[in-house]
């Protein structure tokens, strides 16, 4: 294929090429050389782990590579649709951590007897890992769903406020005496000081929050079994003894978190304005 | 031409007073910082405060800004005590305080906007224009402080402060970090303004000549803890005033020669 291009129109992809090809080559050598190493070691029967060539040699996993759209119902659905299902878990618990975690913060930040009240409880609920989460949701919960959910909020909560609260707490004085001098209504304080003068602040904690989120909501449905996801999948196929379709859903989790960061990443260059 | 003005505390205020500080003690928990401030500053004027650094001078004017009060005595806006800032007495503060994120305009319109509410958005917007335009920064309006050179913010600042037509206007050492050529601009700029605000305006200074090119007093602090006013310096140069002129005045080198000897013999500072 990249043949026949360049016999097509090589001046464009000469031109893309010698652009391009020095920060595409390395990461595609480096790939190459870790698959290929993977593979000799699965191939020498050093270990039980299948070697990538699986995901096309075994028949089930080719499929389920091949049909990700598939919905036979129940738990037996295609890859998109676990993952969807794990995705939109992981936005709502997400999003209901973006809105506590932001409102929170900047109330924790603006107000000194609060933050005092608070910040132990914080401190030491955001040391408690997703998975102790799990039992106390299920008890606390009425449904798996929402405790899943609640799972992700619990977890990604946490870096959002905290950071929320540090953005506020270090606005520098001058902007507070630009504020005061001028006698700015709190409203306008918020939007035009507060706020912009957080946000930096706010999109690191929701950086870090959204591959936290991630990270655990594959950790609950591991353990909350019988929801359909990624996670279970995951769990399920390992049940079975279905290695190679592991390592398939592993890949996906793998892209996903990395399709979230940068969607976070590319949200934040859009509204962080540039210092 | 100069005078040794013997400092007495004041009970009322004269009409022409702008800014009056009586019997004014500072303290910081046990440290005193000033200690019987007495100062009446005509409507109008241009007074600069030199001194060595913690003798309270920032002190002085966070105490006319109202961030802070006095531990006892008083001060006034004309016959007003301060209690809280306002716009009536805005500040240039030293490291400039604009707003990073909003546009050299956005900066000045905030300040605008905030404090004449009323005011029809197109008038507003035009005495942004004008200020911007006032201190040469009429191309510059659409750019944030981050791409502006430091004596293009102290510019914005200074049109900022000016824009709201404050009765007082408070410059915590707006010169400092600039460097020289840029600093006799501004200052050069910063009279031409004030002439048409006829604003009333204390300003910090560690630069004695920059003190007698702007000011029409020159106040110079004792050294602190518990500092006041040692003397203060009238400076008779007509205005509007001619750097080249002031330079070849011989009353010029007197004035300096006794600020020097005030700050580096009588008042050295005692590290």
């Amino acid at each position: 294929m990249v043949a026949q291009s360049q016999r097509l129109s090589p001046p464009p992809f000469q031109r893309w090429w010698q652009t391009y090809g020095p920060q595409v080559l390395p990461p595609l050598i480096g790939i190459a050389a870790f698959l290929a190493l993977w593979q000799g070691v699965s191939s020498s029967g050093l270990t039980r782990l299948p070697a990538p060539s699986t995901l096309f040699t075994d028949e089930d996993t080719r499929t389920l590579l091949l049909n990700p759209f598939f919905d036979k119902g129940g738990l037996d659905k295609g890859l998109f649709w676990q993952t969807l299902a794990s995705l939109t878990r992981v936005a709502k618990g997400y999003l209901a951590a973006a809105v506590v975690g932001i409102s929170l913060g900047i109330l924790v930040g603006v107000n000194r007897i609060i933050n005092r009240a608070l910040d132990p409880i914080f401190q030491f609920l955001r040391m408690i890992a997703p998975l102790a989460w799990v039992p106390i949701t299920l008890i606390a919960l009425p449904n798996v769903q929402m405790a899943a959910t609640f799972v992700i909020f619990i977890t990604s909560v946490w870096p959002i406020l905290i950071n929320t609260t540090v953005g506020v707490q270090q606005i520098p004085q001058d902007y507070k005496n630009v504020a005061l001098v001028l006698q700015i209504s709190p409203r306008k304080y918020f939007f035009k000081i507060l706020l912009p003068a957080a946000l930096p602040y706010i999109f690191t904690g929701l950086r870090i929050a959204i591959g936290l989120a991630w990270l655990a909501i594959i950790a609950a449905e591991i353990v909350m079994s019988g929801v359909v996801g990624i996670g279970f999948f995951i769990w399920d196929a390992y049940q079975q003894n279905y290695v190679s379709e592991v390592i398939l859903a592993v890949i996906y989790i793998g892209a996903v978190g990395l399709i979230l960061d940068r969607l976070v990443a590319w949200v934040q260059r859009l509204i962080v304005p540039e210092q | 031409m100069q005078t040794l003005t013997p400092v007495t505390p004041e009970t009322t205020v004269a009409p022409t007073d702008a800014l009056t500080f009586t019997d004014v003690t500072k303290r910081f928990g046990s440290l005193v910082v000033l200690d019987g401030v007495n100062l009446r500053i005509k409507s109008g004027e241009f007074i600069c405060i030199i001194g060595h650094s913690g003798c309270g001078k920032s002190t002085l004017l966070n105490l006319a800004g109202g961030f802070i009060q006095p531990s006892s005595g008083e001060v006034r806006l004309r016959d007003k005590i301060i209690t809280k800032p306002g716009p009536d007495r805005m500040v240039v503060f030293q490291n400039y305080s604009l707003l990073p994120w909003l546009t050299v305009f956005e900066n000045v319109f905030l300040a605008v906007d905030a404090v004449y509410p009323r005011k029809r958005l197109p008038e507003k917007r035009a005495m942004v224009r004008e200020y911007l335009n006032l201190v040469g920064l009429g191309e510059a309006m659409e750019k944030k402080p981050p791409q502006i050179s430091g004596g293009m913010k102290q510019r914005v600042a200074i049109a900022r402060a000016l824009a709201i037509q404050p009765q007082v206007l408070l410059l915590d050492e707006p010169f400092g970090a600039l460097d020289a050529i840029t600093k006799e601009e501004l200052q050069e700029e910063l009279l031409t303004i004030w002439n048409r605000s006829k604003a009333t305006v204390l300003m910090i200074t560690h630069d004695i000549d920059e003190a007698l090119f702007l000011a029409d007093r020159l106040v110079m602090m004792t050294n602190g803890p518990a500092a006041t006013i040692g003397e203060i310096l009238t400076i008779p140069f007509d205005r509007p005033r001619n750097r080249e002129r002031i330079l070849e005045d011989p009353r010029y080198y007197d004035l300096r020669n006794q600020a020097l000897s005030f700050l580096y013999e009588r008042f050295a500072h005692r590290e």
